[in-house]
């Protein structure tokens, strides 16, 4: 704070100003006198503490790069039989067949890539339209909440989607699946058996699982738009819709894109729900219900019933390869959304 | 207004139709969830089921009284294992972390973030299962342990760039060496998000079911120690749900609805001690 | 003023940082229990010749800093000085208060602690006679172990010079210690500064000609990295040497 034309004081004495308040003054030194508190230290440069805490710290960030280098090593290494055995056919020979161990992974892969694409496509225009709503359209102490709900489901464990999933969808999948598949079976996609379970359940269940993903990550990416930007369209005349539609989404579209990528991600990976209503059957079949299997699935489910190391080693590599996936597709999502958006 | 002027009205209006519906649509999944989780738990939940093992198959009367105790078990491993790495690794991020290294932690949590949980149960199947012979409870703790770094990492990082730079100005010019000013007074400062954040990062691991299917596997009775294989809660839901019978359909419910418990209110726990607008 | 001992010599101080020069052939001399304060509009480099003191722009990266400066004839910039001891021996008090956010007694006693004092008799007794000094005790000591950040920001601020008094330095530094505060608070800051100085060294940084006017004893005008002139402060005030220093005290600029 700067004094534009300062008085300069009167010759002779400094000004002081009248205060009420007068503090106590300083103690004089004690008649005991007192030996220094504090002993005071030479001028030692030497001073370990830094040096080992920050080495500490380091070592232990650095665990962190070791952790995943293990886990890439292991599963290359574990697979390795298999991988001798089976060479790069594995990805696209479409037999898994544990009886005469003969294993190919493309049953395994189809079903992941399918499931998961019902999923981002049922999950997408309900979690974006949610995202839209609770970012635009709700007042902020309505959203807020229904935001903080949305989140809730985030944390539902996947055994209990898994759960709710046996007992409710898969029956009413069935219910609902078996008349389609009556009037419309001569369309491949639609043709029965029905069970309940099959590719579709799991995709359903998996679009349950991401919309609320979907949803956060959306609304915080849209929420990060300016509001001059918004402001601008409307002062032009646009309707709230059109000023979403032409300038807020093309805005964001980069990191709505990539929250869908994430969402692929965590689909991708999802174990237990689509293991409990895929139906578990390694062939790939035309029809939207009929039973399929996931890597991941295939993991949880024979896992502990591998009987010869090269049983073991075809499912380490199909673990390999899931790993192999997620990895580029949470590196495309890494290049979509800004770091500071971007959420677990 | 022209034609087009109202049509533009009505597309405006349909288009935020639409999207509540959407809204309204994924709330009430959540609710319909948490109510059918509810009303099936309720009834099978009982002091048997806190307090009895497992009964044999086709009888009633047991409960899952190891399994709790085993979820507890795990989670506590996973958090001696994973919380002190990722405190510590994002404590380095937090004050040191610029440069080349700090970038390569970063980039390690990420993808250690997206690693399916079954993939990090695959590894300490091979790292620790094997070279002990056996299923255990240590094995399974490792296995969550690794997967609560990168969230730890996130938010210790995270709650500590916050801390503003002139306490630790201020605690410098007092004499202190640059870590006393982090462990004295950076981390008091910050310690209410991290806390929070390992919170979260625990209830998340509390309800993985993946990575527990081949490390700790389960077990009928009680598990001593954490040598042994042990059953879980989220194990036990699985297990329970895909199998024939309904005695053990209504245990799996009850499980789940404390599972859910569980791990919503350390949510709502941890987002109260985060204050309003914190995302996880 | 001649007859007071030198507390700090500094010749021919430079800093740089990147390409920007902050301070350039700076030498000036502190006097032993007087109130030394530096004056000079913004940017001009007083706070960062301030921070040469107790070696705190030591943490800026990048930073390059030449010549001598030396505290009871010992160089800061040696390289075998600790700069922690050296802020034992020369304390800081900041702009923007700064207390930690723990108990008021925790604030006061944290600098001893870190040094190494455990004794917790010792510790109350440090922690009182530094809040008496720094004319707090009375506002305080019925409630030592309440939040530090519940006092109004006059009280911050006197903690803050607390606690710097805590650590028993020999020359305390003040960053604009009263900019942030309304004008009854600065007042007592300035009454505390004529206290503090029968035993301490003081050296101020301020915007404020007029309280640099009361509260010290020598001034030094700082322009553009440079200084331009130092003396008594009444000579300085009513007959500089330099023409850029009367224009910049009678407002002409700045």
């Amino acid at each position: 704070m700067e004094q534009a034309g300062a008085a300069l004081p009167p010759p002779g004495g400094r000004i002081r100003p009248a205060l009420a308040f007068r503090p106590a003054p300083v103690p004089p030194l004690a008649a005991r006198p007192l030996e220094p508190l504090l002993v005071r230290s030479g001028g030692r440069r030497w001073r370990i503490g830094d040096p080992v805490f920050r080495g500490l710290a380091a070592g232990f960030g650095l665990s962190v790069v070791g952790i995943t280098l293990v886990i890439a090593l292991v599963l290359f290494r574990k697979s390795a039989a298999a991988r001798a055995t089976f060479g790069w056919a594995f990805l696209w020979t479409s037999v898994w067949d544990p009886v005469f161990l003969r294993f190919g992974a493309l049953p395994l892969v189809y079903g992941t890539l399918a499931t998961s694409a019902i999923g981002l496509a049922l999950a997408v225009p309900f979690g974006l339209g949610a995202a839209i709503c609770l970012a635009e359209l709700l007042p902020q102490r309505v959203a807020d909440p229904l935001t903080f709900l949305i989140e809730l489901l985030v944390a539902v464990p996947s055994v209990v989607y898994g759960l709710v999933g046996i007992f409710v969808l898969v029956p009413a999948m069935r219910a609902l699946t078996t008349p389609i598949a009556a009037t419309f079976g001569w369309i491949p996609l639609l043709a029965g058996p029905t069970y309940g379970v099959g590719m579709l359940t799991a995709g359903v269940i998996l679009a349950v699982m991401i919309v609320p993903f979907i949803v956060a990550v959306s609304r915080e990416v849209l929420l990060a738009v300016p509001q001059s930007q918004r402001d601008a369209a409307l002062a032009l005349g646009a309707t709230r819709w059109e000023t979403v539609r032409q300038v807020v989404l093309p805005y964001a579209r980069s990191g709505i894109a990539g929250s869908v990528v994430l969402a692929l991600a965590r689909a991708l990976g999802e174990t237990m729900a689509v293991t409990m209503v895929i139906g578990n059957r390694p062939e790939i079949a035309a029809s939207l219900f009929a039973p399929a299997y996931t890597m991941a699935a295939v993991l949880a489910n024979e896992f502990t019933e591998a009987t010869s190391n090269l049983y073991l080693s075809a499912l380490i590599e199909v673990g390999l390869v899931l790993f192999g996936i997620t990895l580029v597709v949470n590196a495309l999502a890494r290049l979509l959304i800004p770091p500071e958006v971007g959420r677990a | 207004m022209t034609a087009h002027a109202r049509r533009r009205r009505r597309v405006d209006r349909v288009m935020f139709t639409l999207a509540s519906l959407a809204t309204a649509l994924t709330l009430g999944v959540l609710l319909f969830l948490l109510g059918y989780l509810a009303w099936q738990g309720a009834s099978s939940v009982s002091l048997t089921f806190f307090t009895r093992l497992p009964a044999p198959v086709g009888e009633s009367g047991g409960g899952m009284a190891n399994a709790l105790v085993g979820s507890f078990k795990l989670i506590a491993l996973a958090a001696l294992a994973g919380v002190p790495v990722g405190f510590l690794g994002g404590v380095y991020l937090a004050e040191y972390g610029g440069g080349s290294v700090g970038w390569l932690v970063r980039y390690a949590a990420d993808v250690l973030n997206g690693v399916p949980s079954i993939v990090v149960g695959i590894t300490v199947y091979a790292l620790v299962v094997v070279p002990m012979g056996h299923f255990s409870t240590l094995a399974g703790g490792i296995a969550l342990g690794l997967m609560t770094i990168p969230v730890t990492l996130r938010t210790t990082e995270e709650f500590l760039r916050l801390v503003p730079t002139s306490l630790r100005d201020g605690a410098l010019a007092l004499g202190a060496p640059r870590w006393v000013t982090i462990v004295r007074v950076a981390i008091p400062a910050g310690l209410r998000g991290i806390a929070a954040g390992i919170l979260l990062s625990l209830a998340r691991v509390a309800g993985e079911t993946a990575p527990l299917l081949f490390t700790s596997f389960s077990n009928r009775y009680w598990s001593p120690g954490v040598g042994q294989p042990t059953a879980s809660l989220p194990v036990m839901i699985f297990t329970y749900a895909i199998s024939p019978y309904d005695e053990w359909h209504r245990q799996a419910w009850a499980a789940a609805l404390v599972l859910l418990a569980v791990v919503l209110g350390s949510n709502l726990l941890a987002r109260a001690a985060l204050g309003r607008g914190r995302p996880a | 003023m001649t007859e007071a001992p030198i507390k700090i010599t500094v010749r021919s101080l430079g800093v740089r940082y990147g390409s920007t020069v902050a301070l350039e052939d700076v030498s000036l001399d502190v006097p032993t229990n007087r109130v030394t304060a530096l004056i000079g509009p913004s940017g001009c480099g007083k706070s960062t010749f301030l921070r040469c003191l107790n070696r705190m722009n030591d943490t800026i990266p990048g930073v390059r800093i030449t010549g001598d400066v030396r505290l009871d004839g010992e160089p800061l910039y040696a390289a075998d000085v600790d700069p922690v001891a050296l802020r034992r021996r020369v304390g800081m008090v900041f702009q923007k208060s700064n207390p930690f956010p723990k108990s008021i007694f925790d604030n006061v006693a944290f600098g001893p602690r870190v040094h190494g004092l455990r004794d917790r008799v010792r510790l109350h007794e440090l922690v009182e006679r530094s809040l008496r000094q720094a004319a707090l005790w009375d506002e305080v000591a019925d409630r030592l172990d309440r939040p530090a950040l519940d006092l109004s920001g006059g009280q911050q601020q006197r903690l803050c010079i607390a606690r710097a008094l805590a650590v028993e330095p020999e020359v305390i530094l003040m960053d604009e210690p009263a900019s942030a505060l309304d004008p009854i608070a600065t007042a007592k800051i300035e009454e505390l500064i004529h206290e503090l100085k029968m035993r301490y060294t003081i050296v101020i940084v301020t915007h404020n000609m007029q309280q640099a006017a009361r509260v010290s004893d020598v001034t030094a005008y700082f322009y553009l990295g440079r200084l331009i002139e130092c003396g008594p402060t009444e000579r300085l005030f009513t007959n500089p040497d330099r023409p850029e220093t009367e224009d910049y005290i009678t407002g002409r600029f700045g």
